[in-house]
């Protein structure tokens, strides 16, 4: 909980850094806040308890989940140190960042659907504004509307989800709903139709197939800082919250809705990885990826068996580093305009070696090759699957993996084999030389020596 | 300890390329190499062929899902680490009249490769196995794709996705048996012979197929072999060598170890498909072969045709079929690297590997051409070179375990024999023309390389035993695994 309040300090600090004039000692201020707040978090460790009645618990679920969360946010303001820089808003910038990071944190760690209503909300309004944040461009004011329009949509179901739950079991609060549901004394129309409800408003939450259509415009449009946090932040945030309700509330009823689930992991994998081999632009398609991604994760939750937890904290951890690698190289070398496509990286090897290796790094690893983290994330999530007996869907994930490393690979291809008129060397901001170096050793670190995140939770 | 040395030495090496950025990188990587050789040799001298498995190695690695970092050698594996070693210096001295830009990363990837490969042959967990299987695909991917030649990046990506769809099916085979594991599972080797014996028959069957598809695309077996030529043909000639050399000898190894014993039953029920496929692809790439009209395409498919051979002759499940596929990788893998880096001679010199504008060589280079007869004696397998020992004892096993099978098989011997013969006198023998006659002699560095190999041809096929006792118990072993014998 100290986390949280000092996460929300800083946020509200950066808005009085604006009044107080102290804009020069807020980059510092905010990253040490952040890393303060992953070390309580770590205090916390198994010993973390319930607060606001029963609305926040911080078991160490969330723990894990929010210091994944706190130190992704840390690497972000490194990535973005140069963008802030430049931008006249720089404090509102820092505490829509930090609010977005608070509601998420709510997002991995409650216990009442009122504070998970809450939570998306935090999160989200902060990134409806963000996305719209380069308000020069008019793809990044499309981005921000269709974000709010669908965003809003997507709440409406989570509502109406939570109120059928509430109406079924007449308790917000998931230990309740989870014995009523368990013992069978919840009203069963109610809850079923709830659940589903449930299932599509975070299914857009996380982008899954059939609710990813705002995804792509939406990541291509916002600037690429932003992107690269929703792709990250939200994206785990998100999916933590999923499984979270879903194992804890509705497990019992399993069979009901599991079959929904499983279609629309079957939807997301296939459907995001054939149409991300069609993208040549770099932002589209690490959406679609990102989509393909989630689909991944579903399968744990389909699996929901006792190892799945840990193997979804894995696959995110990985599944982070990759990403923020991935728009760090991007951010670097696209242009002014931050519309790359494949061929802007071309020969990048010989304008900037680096770049390149870390790239590739980048790419090897979300497409699932050992020794990268990716690889066993992948794996992980197998093997979760194939304990519960779930072996057709570890077949389809197998074949969209191959289907990925078309589109992976086509940057590695581009980077290492074409040849372009371009000299000029491609330079690094020395903040995201750092991001790089951390996020490259955490990939190869993790993926060699799996046991530091596995059987955590 | 010896065997963690025998792994982690080319990482170390590659690092302190990284760090030394040195101009000479080529002879560093060589040093280094000859450095591997050496704990080679110690092992190998050290190696007690009846002794079981030798410098082990065992640290937990994942304990949660029952992983190990797991390694140790018996006569099997002391074969290809050695064949591993031996090879390495050879590719990399062949490499030395070549200047790579980014000499650094190139001789980097060949030494990593070289871990992966190690790391293959020598791994005792299932998972370990399939990591450093994965692994050394991706060196050889950014070798071919970096230095190879036109059309490198359809060819390779190809190659990359191919390989792969093979080997995830393998991780599903693999994590199927994992989880018939008792208790809390484990990848421990013993353990998944275990359990895949327990399985029923009929989806032993289904595990056969999920774990031979990898190794049929690695070896390559007809009809999954459509990737080798063109990659083959793309790549540097070293990375070829490394592909050809070493690279395919991890589909044997990997049938011989992780799909033989694991599951018997299933092997009993499929073993003469894969038998009939090899053969069928014995004479289908010979044909092939004797159609083509570029050197580096006809030992590429001359390849096939041999390494059908040798997979024929692991699936007799015999000692002699078994053991002849032992010596014959060993020999192949000798004899491969020799050719090709004969046609790397002939097109550095003349820039053409096309048999027809070629003839004559012989005028002005004799020495050039006798190690050309003698390495493609070797692969033609005449009696007295290495290539001999191994082919008979593979024709034999086959045709015992039926005679149609080895009669066909026996046809390698004789269209090898057409197609080597046929494109060793159109190149060397006959008059010199406006291209070859200004071909010169063997120069230093060549010879470093032709001659260990010649003398290893010959000297292997005159005296085999050291190999064959090496590798004996270990099959023996490995039969009565499987519950033969």
């Amino acid at each position: 909980m100290n986390s949280v309040f000092v996460l929300s300090g800083l946020a509200v600090i950066s808005l009085l850094a604006e009044v107080f004039s102290f804009k020069r000692y807020l980059f510092p201020l905010v990253l040490l806040g952040l890393l303060a707040s992953a070390v309580l978090l770590v205090f916390d460790w198994n010993a973390g308890g319930s607060h606001f009645n029963n609305m926040l618990t911080f078991d160490n679920y969330a723990i894990a989940f929010s210091i994944v969360l706190s130190a992704t946010a840390v690497l972000w303001f490194l990535l973005a140190r140069k963008d802030l820089e430049a931008n006249e808003n720089i404090t509102d910038h820092f505490a829509l960042i930090l609010f977005s990071v608070v509601g998420g944190v709510f997002m991995v760690s409650y216990t009442n659907l009122a504070m998970l209503f809450m939570g998306i909300e935090v999160l989200s309004i902060c990134l409806y504004v963000l996305a719209g944040s380069n308000f020069k461009s008019i793809f990044s004011n499309e981005a921000a509307f269709k974000y709010f329009l669908m965003g809003s949509f997507a709440t409406g179901f989570l509502l109406f989800g939570i109120a059928l739950v509430f109406g079924a079991t007449s308790s917000f609060d998931l230990t309740v709903v989870a014995a009523q549901v368990a013992d069978g004394s919840a009203n069963t129309g109610w809850l079923y139709a709830g659940i589903l409800m449930l299932i599509i408003g975070l299914g857009f939450k996380i982008s899954a197939v059939p609710f990813h259509f705002w995804a792509p415009d939406v990541y291509e449009g916002a600037p690429t800082p932003v992107t690269a946090f929703m792709s990250t932040i939200v994206k785990i945030a998100a999916f933590a919250a999923f499984y979270r309700l879903f194992s804890m509330s509705f497990g019992a009823v399993a069979a009901q809705w599991v079959d929904v689930v499983q279609v629309l992991t079957i939807l997301t994998l296939l459907v995001s990885n054939i149409t991300a081999v069609y993208q040549h632009n770099v932002k589209r398609m690490l959406a679609y990826s990102s989509v393909s991604h989630a689909g991944y994760l579903l399968i744990s939750l389909v699996a929901l068996n006792d190892i799945s937890a840990s193997a979804i904290l894995y696959y995110v951890a990985a599944y982070a580093a990759a990403t923020i690698t991935a728009f760090t190289v991007l951010h670097a070398v696209e242009g002014r305009e931050q519309d790359a496509v494949v061929d802007t990286f071309n020969g990048l090897v010989k304008r900037n070696p680096f770049l390149s290796f870390c790239m590739a790094v980048a790419m090897l690893s979300l497409a699932g090759i050992p020794p990268m983290a990716g690889f066993f994330g992948k794996y992980y999530l197998f093997t979760t699957a194939f304990e519960s007996g779930y072996i057709g869907l570890v077949l389809v994930a197998v074949l969209t993996s191959l289907i990925g490393i078309y589109y992976y690979f086509r940057i590695i291809i581009a980077m290492y084999l074409k040849s372009t008129e371009k000299e000029r060397i491609v330079a690094i901001p020395a903040y995201a030389r750092i991001v790089l170096v951390v996020t490259v050793i955490l990939t190869l670190l993790f993926g060699i020596f799996p046991d530091l995140l596995v059987g955590l939770l | 300890m010896l065997t963690l040395f025998l792994i982690f030495w080319p990482v170390l090496a590659t690092l302190v390329f990284f760090a030394l950025k040195r101009q000479d990188a080529k002879k560093w990587a060589l040093a280094a190499s000859l450095i591997e050789l050496a704990i080679a040799l110690v092992m190998v001298a050290g190696f007690n062929p009846a002794g079981g498995l030798q410098f082990e190695v065992n640290y937990p690695w994942i304990r949660s899902l029952g992983i190990n970092f797991h390694l140790a050698i018996d006569g099997i594996s002391m074969l290809l680490v050695l064949l591993t070693t031996v090879l390495t210096p050879l590719i990399i001295l062949s490499s030395f009249k070549h200047e790579y830009d980014n000499a650094n990363a190139f001789y980097s990837l060949v030494l990593l490769m070289e871990m992966a490969l190690i790391g293959v042959f020598v791994a005792l967990d299932g998972f370990l196995f399939y990591i450093f299987w994965e692994m050394a695909l991706i060196p050889i991917y950014f070798i071919c794709l970096r230095w190879g030649g036109v059309n490198r990046g359809p060819v390779t990506l190809k190659f990359f996705i191919y390989t792969l769809a093979g080997s995830l099916i393998m991780l599903v085979g693999l994590l199927y048996v994992y989880f018939q594991t008792p208790g809390d599972h484990s990848f421990n080797i013993q353990a998944l012979y275990a359990a895949g014996q327990s399985l029923p028959v009929a989806e032993q069957g289904l595990v056969f197929w999920a774990l031979f598809l990898a190794f049929a695309v690695k070896m390559p077996i007809f009809p999954f072999h459509t990737w080798q030529p063109d990659t083959y043909y793309t790549s540097p000639t070293p990375g070829t060598m490394l592909l050809s050399g070493i690279m395919l000898k991890m589909g044997i190894y990997g049938a011989i170890r992780w799909l033989l014993p694991v599951v018997p039953a299933g092997v009993d029920a499929w073993g003469s498909t894969a038998l009939i496929l090899s053969v069928i692809g014995i004479v289908y790439a010979s044909l092939l072969a004797i159609m083509q009209k570029e050197l580096k395409r006809l030992i590429a498919y001359s390849s096939i045709a041999h390494v059908g051979l040798i997979a024929a002759g692991v699936f007799t499940l015999e000692q002699t079929g078994l053991q002849g596929a032992m010596i014959q990788m060993f020999s192949h893998g000798i004899v491969i690297v020799g050719l090709f880096f004969i046609v790397d001679i002939i097109l550095s010199r003349t820039s053409t590997q096309e048999i027809a504008s070629l003839g004559g060589i012989r005028n002005n280079a004799p020495v050039f051409n006798t190690v050309f007869i003698i390495i493609l004696l070797g692969s033609v397998a005449l009696p007295l070179t290495s290539g001999f020992v191994g082919e008979f004892l593979l024709i034999k096993s086959v045709f015992e375990y039926n005679g149609a099978s080895g009669t066909f098989a026996a046809l390698t011997m004789i269209f090898s024999a057409v197609y080597m013969l046929r494109s060793f006198q159109n190149t060397m023998l006959g008059e010199s023309n406006a291209i070859t006659s200004i071909f010169s002699d063997l120069d230093q560095h060549e010879k470093w390389v032709l001659y260990p190999i010649v003398i290893l041809v010959i000297l292997i096929g005159v005296y085999p035993a050291p190999l064959l006792e090496m590798t004996e118990p270990a099959v023996a072993d490995l039969l009565n695994a499987m519950g033969r014998n």
